[in-house]
């Protein structure tokens, strides 16, 4: 099983892409890596809300799991001292996907505009909590200091760079290998007829939970990376329903058609957003926000499609 | 508990805030019996069909399958122990070939964890499907995504759905609807021969009772609910309750005008 | 005692607010199917043009009592220019869009609103103490409350009364009722289901900026005040039921008054238990508290 997944074309691609960019980031400026963590890093989230937008289910919640997994770092951080990446990474991904099992019970009876309106209310119960707590960290927040490595604190954030990576290639194949799977392949009979899922004898509610797990693992870890790049955590820029809101924008941006679409749309906002930021501050929300409509009317299949439209011009099929 | 019987249904009774959709039904199946549901609509055929395969509970009543009892158990668990069904309106992954849909199919029928993870495309599981797709005459749209087919090719593979787990008993609701009536009869051949090769008790809904005449051993009419009548079609359909309440007045005249002819013929 | 009052007068005060708020949300996904993320830039917008205006009011010399006349001409001026803008271009082209799509899109315009204020209005908050101040303030039972902060009771009243009044007895309400009941039919029986859209688009935005308006002169108009308003809405349309009115006004009063005591006995689960309630309201009943039993679930 696991050579068949090596000889999957996307792959392939995706693990000399990741090569490649592994060695470009050794020469590349520090906004350049900085910016591309940060697009790998939330890449992860965007891989999960793809999982649940091709069954149909669009969360405006799951800055709750980003927010855990980005608060978990944190408090392990304050509490333990420990600032190594296994263990940021293991309870980070633990504690997303805990209460994502937990939640899931609920949530995976639900479709559409109330699945879209519980996720968000559970994500600002969270929220709540977050900045009115002081031990929590209220409005402020905390900083989160640099990670180490089994006890080794490098003087660069290149080797943090090379972890994203690593972990970006190993949920890409995780990702991929479910989606060709049987089970994964229920994502789209889901969406496309429920009834008949039911009578082929397999419960849909399970087939929902499976991916919002999936999902909200993911996110965990991606709060977890943004967090370890970016040094700090706060409830603002990790937990408001404006993060979601944004999640799912990239997501819509990039389109469902490939597991690597999430990555390259994650970057690109990323860029955009630094870009839009330092041409126009008063004005960079508004050429994001405008991003957004002109890709809902004009690129429905999102970023990808465009990719794959270029590539097939080129007379490659992918 | 007789061996033969594949389904026995006692007392049954549905009723919808006052409304009573089923009542009083009992009705015993024998293994590899082929009978046709009839009745106008609105007698309650559907409920029928729809409470022994878990869609709806019964009020009250008794459904056993097979020597177990499934009385209002889920649509998935009873797909599991071997009664499975077609729909009126065909249900498939419109956004999928027929291909997909038949592998989808095929691996959740298995129902162990180690299928379900497999690759969905895997050669064997495709062998497998090109077997079903010959069968139902379906090879020729195997890569045509299924919105692009016409009703009756996607009511074939709606049955074809419904059979790779080779049930016991399939209860197939109008098969024939919305199919061209040219199509009906290639369509009821290659479906009735299959499943009588795999040796599957059917029961099945249909509205054309040339189509009832020709396939079935046993007739169940149903009117308000009820079951009027429950015997072989030649009886049933000369029942004076079934021409009243089934066929209808015009029905009885086209009928009988048949039965002349025919009686002239001989 | 006098607790109680405060805490009663202000959760009255904070309700009367998100119901002139919400109700204008529940209008428009009632009639529309649309949960519009953009009506918080369109409070931003109410009380920004209102601020605006009352502050150039005072510096031009007009008397106090004028800045009431402003907070009503500002929303409708938002609500019909704003409103009717974004109906025509974009909306229109979403309808047959899936819903969750639909909230996206407007997530990208409430975007597009909120910046478009900075480039408008500036960065720098207004402040337009102007109508609290000629109104004073009166002493109930030892308390001190400003008499402005009370006729948003009356309004709200009135807003409650008025979109009672135009469902239920005039001709307007029962094209509106059949248009939420049956788009398709509508249009089959001659209804202009186009411009009952477009009207329904603009006293919901309207409602929305009179909001923003309204409470403008009682706050530091700043960046980012739509972005809270718009999840509490979305809480008090949940839990009394999208698309309802009385729903509404059933989820402003839990919300409005549930903050009030929170704020006063517990500060710390301010916004928990709104949100609380809210996923409480989902989960039990996930049409909400007023709308017609029509489950999603499966």
């Amino acid at each position: 099983m696991m050579r068949s997944i090596l000889l999957d074309n996307t792959v392939r691609c995706v693990i000399v892409a990741f090569m490649a960019l592994a060695c470009i980031g050794l020469v590349l400026p520090n906004w350049i890596l900085n910016n591309t963590m940060f697009g790998l890093a939330r890449g992860l989230a965007v891989l999960g809300l793809l999982l649940l937008w091709r069954t149909g289910l669009i969360s405006l919640g799951h800055s709750l799991y980003f927010g855990l997994g980005a608060y978990a770092v944190a408090l392990l951080e304050k509490h333990t001292g420990s600032t190594d990446i296994i263990l940021r990474l293991v309870i980070a991904l633990t504690v997303a996907g805990v209460i994502g099992f937990f939640l899931g019970f609920v949530l995976r009876h639900y479709r559409g505009i109330f699945f879209a309106m519980l996720s968000l209310a559970f994500s600002m119960v969270l929220y709540g909590v977050l900045v009115k707590t002081e031990a929590l960290g209220s409005t402020d927040g905390f900083s989160v200091s640099q990670t180490t490595f089994l006890g080794w604190q490098p003087a660069s954030k290149y080797p943090l760079f090379l972890s994203i990576i690593a972990i970006c290639i190993v949920a890409i194949i995780g990702v991929q290998f479910y989606l060709r799977s049987a089970i994964g392949y229920l994502t789209t009979s889901v969406r496309d007829n429920e009834i008949r899922v039911e009578y082929l004898g397999y419960s849909v509610a399970r087939a929902v939970h499976i991916k919002y797990i999936i999902s909200a693992a993911l996110a965990g870890v991606s709060g977890a990376l943004i967090a370890m790049s970016l040094g700090q955590v706060d409830p603002d820029s990790m937990v408001n329903w404006t993060v979601s809101g944004e999640l799912v924008f990239i997501t819509i941006m990039s389109g469902p058609g490939s597991v690597v679409a999430p990555f390259i749309g994650s970057i690109t906002f990323e860029f955009l957003r630094t870009f839009a930021f330092e041409w126009a501050p008063h004005a960079w929300q508004l050429i994001v926000g405008g991003t957004l409509l002109g890709i809902i009317f004009a690129l429905p299949e999102g970023l990808w499609s465009l990719i794959q439209r270029l590539w097939t011009k080129k007379g490659k099929v992918l | 508990m007789n061996n033969d019987l594949i389904l026995r249904v006692r007392d049954l009774h549905k009723s919808f805030a006052g409304i009573i959709a089923a009542n009083n039904i009992n009705l015993d199946v024998a293994n590899g019996e082929i009978i046709g549901i009839i009745g106008a609509n609105g007698a309650g055929k559907t409920v029928f069909v729809n409470m022994v395969t878990g869609y709806l509970k019964p009020t009250s009543g008794l459904i056993e399958f097979d020597g177990d009892e499934i009385t209002g158990i889920n649509p998935r668990d009873i797909t599991r122990t071997g009664a499975c069904r077609s729909f009126q309106i065909s249900q498939v992954f419109m956004t999928m070939t027929v291909l997909e849909n038949l592998l989808v199919a095929v691996s959740l029928a298995r129902q162990d964890l180690k299928s379900l993870l497999k690759p969905l495309y895997s050669d064997e599981r495709i062998n497998e499907c090109e077997q079903i797709m010959r069968r139902y005459n379906l090879t020729e749209h195997r890569d045509k995504i299924t919105n692009t087919l016409s009703q009756g090719v996607r009511k074939l593979l709606d049955i074809a759905m419904a059979v790779v787990s080779k049930p016991k008993l399939l209860l197939l609701d109008e098969p024939t609807s919305g199919v061209s009536s040219e199509e009906k009869f290639d369509l009821m051949d290659l479906v009735v021969n299959a499943l009588k090769e795999q040796g599957t008790t059917v029961l099945f809904v249909e509205h054309d009772m040339e189509v009832v005449r020709r396939y079935v051993d046993r007739i169940l009419a149903f009117y308000q609910g009820e079951i009027i009548c429950d015997a072989p079609p030649d009886v049933a359909l000369n029942d004076s309750k079934v021409i009243e309440y089934v066929l209808g007045e015009s029905r009885k005249s086209t009928y009988e005008n048949e039965q002349t002819v025919r009686a002239g013929y001989a | 005692m006098q607790t109680a009052i405060t805490v009663f007068l202000d959760g009255m005060t904070y309700a009367s607010y998100l119901f002139i708020v919400s109700v204008g949300l529940t209008i428009v996904f009632g009639v529309m199917k649309i949960l519009n993320v953009a009506h918080g830039g369109f409070y931003a917008w109410g009380a920004y043009s209102a601020a605006y205006a009352i502050g150039l009011a005072a510096e031009l010399g007009f008397p106090d009592w004028f800045a009431f006349i402003l907070i009503g001409l500002s929303s409708m001026f938002v609500g019909i220019v704003l409103g009717v803008l974004v109906e025509r271009l974009i909306l229109r082209k979403l309808y047959e869009h899936e819903e969750v799509i639909v909230i996206l899109a407007t997530f990208g315009l409430f975007l597009v609103l909120e910046d478009f204020i900075l480039l408008v209005f500036g960065v720098n908050p207004y402040f337009a103490y102007q109508p609290m101040v000629f109104l004073g303030s009166v002493e109930m039972g030892g308390i001190f409350r400003d008499v402005y902060s009370l006729t948003l009771l009356g309004l709200a009243a009135f807003v409650a009364f008025a979109c009672w009044y135009v469902l239920n007895c005039t001709k307007w309400g029962k094209i509106l009722s059949t248009v939420i009941y049956d788009r398709e039919i509508s249009l089959a029986i001659g209804i202009d289901v186009k411009a009952v859209f477009v009207w329904t688009f603009v006293v919901g935005t309207m409602l929305g900026a009179l909001g923003g308006a309204y409470i403008a002169p009682t706050i530091s108009v700043a960046p980012g005040i739509g972005i809270d308003i718009i999840v509490l809405s979305f809480a008090v349309v949940v839990i009394g039921g999208m698309g309802s009115i009385p729903g509404a006004l059933i989820g402003a009063l839990m919300v409005g008054n549930l903050r009030a005591i929170a704020v006063h006995k517990f500060p710390e689960f301010e916004l928990f238990v709104i949100f609380a309630v809210m996923a409480a309201v989902l989960m039990v009943r996930p049409e909400g508290l007023f709308a017609p039993a029509k489950i999603r679930r499966i």
